[in-house]
């Protein structure tokens, strides 16, 4: 369709009301700035909380069934009553069967990108007078680093997981008077063992900090009394967001207890859904004010335009085209506004990340606008512009041009 | 009345027994047209006169397919044209009748060019050389070859009714209704006004067909109608028509 008439009266009419337009554009710029800001500053803030979250964690951790205690069996006949008390059994330590062969069929999976085995338990790390509750974490440090990026995390030392050698959390080396190559004491149960610190990491949490001590698998076996075991298989999926419906199979399929990274942090997600749906609205809100800003300048320009829009129907202009010239200048100033907002949005977030800094003199989080979030957003507001556009164009291709003409 | 007998046998337009009644069902009801019946044929100058509230203006509204008739039949070469749609309608109106109107009825936001270029434009989506050839000529036939860039706004009366003219022509239809195209202008902006529509229709051979109110301009076209009161009451050559009719 050729809408050479239709767009060149409209270009007209918008800037025969000069003032009109420019200010409804500068409007629907303001509207699409703080979608658009405000969609990426949300989004840079999740993406990090994520990132940091999942930092120090699995997106999906496999362990063994809880021990549970059976109730006891129906009495035999009806009238005799039976009466169980039961109580839930203390969970010890145990090992996933078969999790040599597991490993390699997790990682066969599609959306598995990594499998680390671990062995984890509770223990104390001495160091002189000194000692400190800790929790245990016997790993494959090149599984284990694909897990967590463990590596990218050291702040002091090197990475390195031999016998007899440690990796301890920031915090917890300043509780106990460590540096890299002092060697401190491991006590787990009964069993105690003295490893060398290797590195020095900060998790992102100071409070894993305090209490993390990484240890070669094998040395975890034999400190956790486990030989051979594997007591959880910490699993990296290629979309976070795919764990929770991978552990809901994984748990039906296997004997197995299978919980995501969502399970593990409720609150968080659920914090996360909430600044989501906040963000929804607001950016719905912005919007149908953006259209009603549209609607109602057109409407006056409607009604400006009777005499106009006489003439052209006299002269032979069709309804539909009258409804095109209209809807056209909806979706115009909708296109010519959403540009401006986003390049408005863009300078909203140069400011941001150059004066809202850490202690650090580091950006809080990195806030980016995709091009492709910004596209969307301005695809949305141009259709907004023309659905604002449509009760106004109605009403004027409706318009009785001998009606039109006399006013 | 029944079409004038001495009109062309192929005519241009064909009114028979038009009736035009507004607010119907209302207690205001009002029959405006009450049969009126004629016709123009290809070619001929035609004037419409009569008193203020005697139907000229919903008469041309009818002509010019910008109303509906309540009852009756018209015909525009021989096809009738009172059951068609609004859409039908347009595209007839489009094909069939160029409009002049008392106060111009310009686009301001367009040059004296655009706005006779636009017919084009909207037929086609474009302009193309050619037709914009064709527009500077009808504009310079008009006398304003010089002034064909300004906005209307920038033109006297008569420069703005001389560029209504050439808008109506420009796309040569059969038929031009003009609804007092003098009226609004000084009388010797009037006769140059008049003067150039005969021109034209001397040059085009296109039919006009010009409400009025000047008996001097009645006088001088080929054909007068007076419409008193929603009904014909004349028909005939301008020959005795005076000022005060």
């Amino acid at each position: 369709m050729m809408l050479g008439f239709e767009s060149r009266v409209a270009t007209r009419f918008l800037r025969e009301g000069r003032m009109q337009t420019v200010l409804i554009i500068i409007g629907v710029a303001a509207g699409v700035a703080v979608v658009a800001y405000i969609s990426a500053l949300i989004t840079g803030l999740q993406q990090n909380t994520i990132e940091k979250t999942l930092g120090a964690q699995a997106h999906l951790t496999l362990s063994p069934l809880d021990d549970v205690v059976l109730s006891a069996r129906a009495p035999a006949s009806a009238d005799t009553a039976a009466l169980v008390q039961t109580q839930p059994r203390a969970q010890r330590p145990r090992s996933i069967s078969n999790w040599q062969l597991l490993v390699p069929l997790l990682e066969a999976m599609p959306e598995v990108l990594a499998v680390s085995p671990m062995v984890s338990a509770a223990g104390l790390a001495t160091r002189g007078e000194a000692s400190k509750a800790i929790a245990l974490m016997g790993v494959d440090l090149d599984r284990y680093d694909r897990i967590v990026s463990l590596r990218a995390k050291v702040v002091d030392g090197t990475a390195r997981l031999e016998p007899g050698e440690g990796i301890i959390g920031r915090e917890l080396a300043n509780d106990l008077g460590v540096r890299v190559g002092d060697r401190i004491g491991i006590v787990t149960g009964g069993v105690t063992d003295s490893l060398r610190v290797t590195a020095l990491v900060d998790l992102g949490v100071r409070d894993l900090n305090r209490r993390t001590v990484i240890v070669p698998l094998r040395t975890a076996q034999s400190l956790a009394n486990l030989p051979g075991g594997a007591t959880s298989l910490d699993l990296t999926l290629l979309d976070i967001w795919s764990a929770q419906t991978l552990a809901d199979d994984l748990g039906v399929r296997w004997p197995y207890k299978a919980e995501s990274w969502q399970q593990a942090n409720a609150q968080l997600v659920s914090a996360l859904n909430a600044q989501s749906v906040s963000t929804a609205v607001i950016r719905g809100v912005v919007m149908v004010v953006v259209v009603l800003g549209i609607a109602s300048v057109l409407v006056v320009s409607v009604v400006q335009k009777r005499r106009e829009i006489g003439i052209l129907r006299a002269m032979g202009a069709t309804q539909g085209q009258v409804l095109r010239i209209f809807l056209l200048q909806g979706a115009i100033v909708g296109a010519l506004g959403s540009v401006l907002g986003v390049l408005l949005a863009v300078l909203l977030i140069g400011v941001f990340t150059h004066f809202v800094r850490g202690a650090d003199g580091l950006p809080l989080f990195n806030i980016t606008l995709e091009p492709a979030l910004a596209l969307r957003i301005a695809a949305i507001a141009t259709v907004c512009g023309v659905l604002a556009a449509v009760a106004p164009a109605r009403s004027a291709a409706k318009l009785d041009p001998a009606e039109a003409i006399r006013l | 009345m029944n079409a004038h007998p001495l009109a062309p046998p192929a005519a241009l337009l064909q009114l028979d027994g038009v009736r035009k009644r507004y607010n119907i069902g209302l207690p205001n009801e009002a029959e405006v047209l009450h049969g009126v019946s004629l016709s123009i044929g290809r070619g001929e100058f035609v004037a419409l006169i009569g008193p203020s509230g005697s139907g000229k203006s919903t008469l041309l509204n009818i002509l010019g397919l910008l109303e509906h008739m309540t009852a009756g039949s018209y015909r525009i070469d021989g096809e009738e044209v009172s059951g068609l749609d609004d859409a039908a309608l347009t595209l007839r109106r489009r094909s069939t009748l160029g409009f002049i109107f008392q106060f111009h009825h310009l686009l301001p936001a367009f040059s004296a060019l655009e706005n006779v270029t636009l017919p084009a434009l909207m037929r086609e989506g474009r302009i193309t050389p050619a037709q914009r050839e064709r527009a500077r000529a009808v504009l310079a036939a008009v006398g304003l070859g010089d002034a064909m860039n300004k906005r209307p706004g920038e033109l006297s009366g008569g420069m703005q009714q001389r560029v209504a003219i050439a808008r109506a022509l420009v796309l040569e239809p059969p038929l031009v209704l003009a609804d007092e195209p003098t009226g609004n202008l000084d009388t010797v902006s009037a006769d140059e006004v008049f003067a150039l529509m005969r021109t034209m229709h001397a040059e085009l051979k296109t039919s006009f067909l010009v409400v009025t109110h000047d008996p001097r301009l009645a006088a001088r076209c080929d054909r007068v109608i007076e419409l008193v009161d929603g009904r014909l009451v004349r028909d005939g050559a301008a020959v005795g028509v005076r000022e005060g009719t």
